[in-house]
């Protein structure tokens, strides 16, 4: 058992013979992941890296002969919204959306679509996720060899709304021994497809997972609904959270945004001061430090 | 403040080859930073995109053998 | 994108939601015919995208239409917080019976939106929530199925409201709705709606924000309400470093670069990446005594000119004499590329790079031919095994040591 992704997990990528997703195709294939097919519309019959290349989901779908588990979707903004409508329509349950800028009320539409049909989006604007030593579905820890270094299978699962600091936390948990378990990057913008809150009831039920990592950044509720879950929920994960962007709290800094979309403080609870408070409250210590992550993880599991 | 180029890079090409209109038609296609352009049919270098060289040896393989060689400047 | 208040409401009069006579005005003579056609008292408003501006004197009572004039060519010379108005508003100073709140905005944990409404509007609809609660209806509306009258019905009636009244707030409360789907609205804010003494209500003040990723798809419509898309709408005054920096990203469409420094000002430059290495560096860098001179972007995998292109920026900040250049793992951007980038923005200015880059952590891509380029300049560097904290302790110990 893992979280989400198993070693026979099959997944599609959209608008694949795009240059960043010919290398996110290079890059997982090389790990080991299954990507059956692509799609490109206009592009059918050709090949990226041996993937064939489809108009159509329904096409892709059929050359596989069964259901495909899952999908990138790395296309243009103004496409993005349909090529997840498309592929959700196709019965695929788990979507990675990689593509930044796109408009918040077209998130909210795919978000509220796939909750009606039972599938699950992470991202927007994100690498995705990978289960160490199994599979990786999007650019998450880059070429294979470098995300083999970053990430060794271990006990801890990430979940961070910065892509590249996903990478950082995971290679700190490596060289302490931890390892990960899965790492998500979920995404920096104000509406994601799934939260910390809607993401650890998979970690609670996977039995190699022992602790939980966030980063979490300024902007949003998404540390309350964590809190509030876990009040309702009686976890066995202990969490260590870190927060970056303490510096937005300044009163020359309101109203701006920095790092990401969804990271602008618009109100006193989006606060990084606030946040920090409110999670302490709730029993997850929020370390200073990257650094000090493994520390925390260690003495919470008692290793 | 003066604008500096080759800092880092350099590419030799072997005068042999510098007159090949085919050649230099190829080079000019595969680099992907442009430092080749193939004005007149012979090989001349862009000075100011030779330290944009991402090392993809894409020239070295697109030249006969000793053709075309990169130097880098810091070793 | 935010909304000049005259804008705002052309957008809500173009939803269908009834507004009073008003006049957009740009000279002292046109508010004196706009105040001779509305007729009575009028408010004139000075159109600056600044709040306060009742403060600075930017709103004020004439009772005739000369002194309606007489105070807009007042108006229009008056700066606000360092912004000179695009014009005024006259507005008849009408007969309110009774103020009210509508609005529609996100609700990031339902990934809804919702409607607010109110019966006690026309004062921070935040203060009422917290003290009247009962006073404040709130409905989440669907994202993918249309939207309904009864859902506009439910929050106005949530707030107590019946009766005449009812019908009447519920109508503006579902246009506002449309109105923030149709145009991609953060927010869409109408505070107050006023009951006139003749029992109709209109919306008095419109507060309006579309989303930036949003705002190519509205093109058309924008430019029918009269937006000139080219005019800079940010909350400060762009400064000549984020200027610049913003034009060299512009220039080269290879990697991502973004500079700020409103808000910063230390000694220490900063090129850095990418967005959550980032806030975690300068908070590094602050949490230990350093003062960023900047906050800086590096991600995408930048061209060597592009990356040498911020570096030289921060240089050139007055006061900035050592940069600091560190990432958290890269695996796109190239560790070699960002290190001929920044050294060679050194030897431009004439500086030795040994001596101006503070510290170099990037770890990742290309990483061991990076190292050599750092090697042969004699600049110190790190690898994953040294922490984004230590080394961006690093550079402020070197900065406050070549201070002191």
């Amino acid at each position: 058992m893992s979280v989400l992704l198993h070693p026979d997990f099959t997944f599609i990528v959209q608008g694949i013979t795009g240059r960043e997703a010919v290398n996110l195709t290079r890059e997982c294939l090389d790990y080991g992941s299954k990507i059956v097919a692509g799609v490109t519309p206009g592009r059918k019959g050709r090949e990226v890296h041996g993937v064939p290349v489809f108009d159509t989901v329904e096409q892709a779908v059929a050359h596989h002969g069964g259901p495909i588990d899952g999908a990138v979707a790395t296309v243009p903004p103004a496409f993005t919204k349909d090529a997840v409508i498309e592929a959700i329509e196709n019965e695929i349950k788990l979507i990675v959306v990689v593509t930044e800028r796109i408009p918040r009320r077209d998130v909210a539409q795919m978000v509220e679509l796939a909750n009606e049909r039972g599938a699950r989006i992470i991202g927007p604007n994100c690498l995705g996720l990978i289960t160490p030593g199994v599979a990786k579905m999007g650019g998450i820890g880059g070429p294979a060899k470098d995300a083999a270094k970053a990430y060794k299978p271990g006990v801890v699962g990430v979940m961070s709304r910065s892509g590249g600091m996903t990478t950082e936390i995971s290679s700190s948990l490596t060289a302490a021994g931890l390892g990960v378990s899965t790492a998500i990057s979920i995404g920096g913008d104000a509406i994601i497809g799934s939260t910390y809150a809607e993401l650890i009831g998979l970690f609670e039920a996977d039995p190699q997972t022992e602790a939980i990592v966030i980063y979490t950044e300024p902007g949003g509720r998404m540390e309350a609904e964590l809190v509030d879950w876990r009040a309702a929920n009686n976890p066995r994960l202990p969490i260590v959270a870190f927060m970056a962007g303490k510096f937005m709290d300044d009163e020359e800094m309101q109203g701006m945004s920095f790092g990401h979309a969804g990271t602008i403080v618009e109100g006193a609870e989006d606060s990084a001061a606030q946040k920090i408070t409110r999670l302490e409250a709730a029993g997850i210590p929020v370390v200073e430090r990257i650094d000090q992550i493994p520390a925390r993880v260690k003495e919470a599991i008692g290793r | 403040m003066s604008e500096r180029h080759a800092i880092f890079i350099n590419i030799e090409i072997d005068p042999a080859i510098a007159a090949d209109a085919a050649i230099a038609a190829k080079l000019a296609e595969v680099c992907p930073v442009d430092i080749f352009s193939a004005t007149d049919s012979t090989i001349a270098l862009v000075p100011e995109n030779l330290d944009e060289c991402v090392l993809c040896n894409l020239c070295v393989d697109a030249a006969p053998p000793g053709g075309v060689k990169i130097i880098k400047l810091y070793e | 994108m935010r909304f000049y208040e005259f804008e705002s409401r052309r957008i809500v009069e173009r939803a269908g939601i009834p507004v009073t006579k008003y006049g957009f005005c740009k000279t002292a003579d046109e508010a004196r015919r706009s105040a001779t056609e509305i007729g009575g008292p009028t408010v004139i408003k000075s159109q600056v995208l600044t709040g306060g501006r009742m403060k600075a004197g930017g709103v004020k009572f004439a009772d005739t239409p000369d002194q309606a004039a007489e105070y807009a060519d007042e108006i229009l010379q008056l700066e606000i917080a360092g912004h000179l108005p695009v014009g005024v508003l006259v507005d008849p100073k009408a007969e309110v019976e009774q103020e009210y709140y509508a609005a529609v905005l996100w609700d990031g944990r339902a990934k809804r939106p919702m409607l607010l409404f109110s019966d006690m509007g026309g004062i921070d609809i935040e203060a009422v929530a917290e003290e009247h609660p009962d006073h404040v209806g709130r409905a989440h509306i669907s994202n993918l199925h249309p939207i309904f009258d009864f859902e506009a019905k439910q929050a106005v009636a949530r707030c107590g409201m019946t009766g005449s009244e009812l019908g009447r707030a519920s109508r503006i409360l579902a246009a506002l709705a449309h109105l923030q789907r149709d145009y991609d609205m953060t927010l869409a804010e109408i505070n107050p709606v006023a009951r006139l003494t003749d029992g109709s209500f209109v919306a008095l003040d419109a507060h309006m924000e579309m989303e930036d990723e949003a705002v190519g798809r509205h093109r058309k419509f924008l430019e029918s309400i009269g937006v000139d898309l080219a005019e800079p709408r940010e909350m400060y005054q762009p400064s000549e470093f984020e200027r610049n920096v913003k034009a060299i990203d512009a220039a080269d469409h290879r990697g991502v670069i973004q500079g700020k420094d409103h808000g910063f000002h230390g000694n220490l430059g900063l090129v850095i990446g990418a967005g959550g290495g980032s806030l975690t560096l300068t908070d590094a860098v602050r949490s230990q005594g350093g003062k960023p001179a900047n906050y800086a972007e590096i991600g995408g995998n930048p061209s060597v000119a592009k990356s040498c292109g911020l570096a030289k920026q921060v240089l050139q900040k007055e006061g900035v004499d050592k940069i600091a250049v560190m990432m958290s793992i890269v695996s796109n951007t190239r560790v070699d590329i960002v290190a001929r980038g920044v050294i060679k923005a050194c030897l431009e200015l004439g500086k030795d790079p040994g001596e101006t880059i503070a510290i170099f952590r990037i770890p990742g891509a290309w990483e061991d031919e990076g190292y050599k380029i750092l090697d042969h300049y004699g600049v110190e560097y790190c690898d994953r095994s040294v922490s984004m904290w230590e080394a961006a302790g690093r550079a402020v110990a070197k900065v406050q040591g070549g201070a002191a």
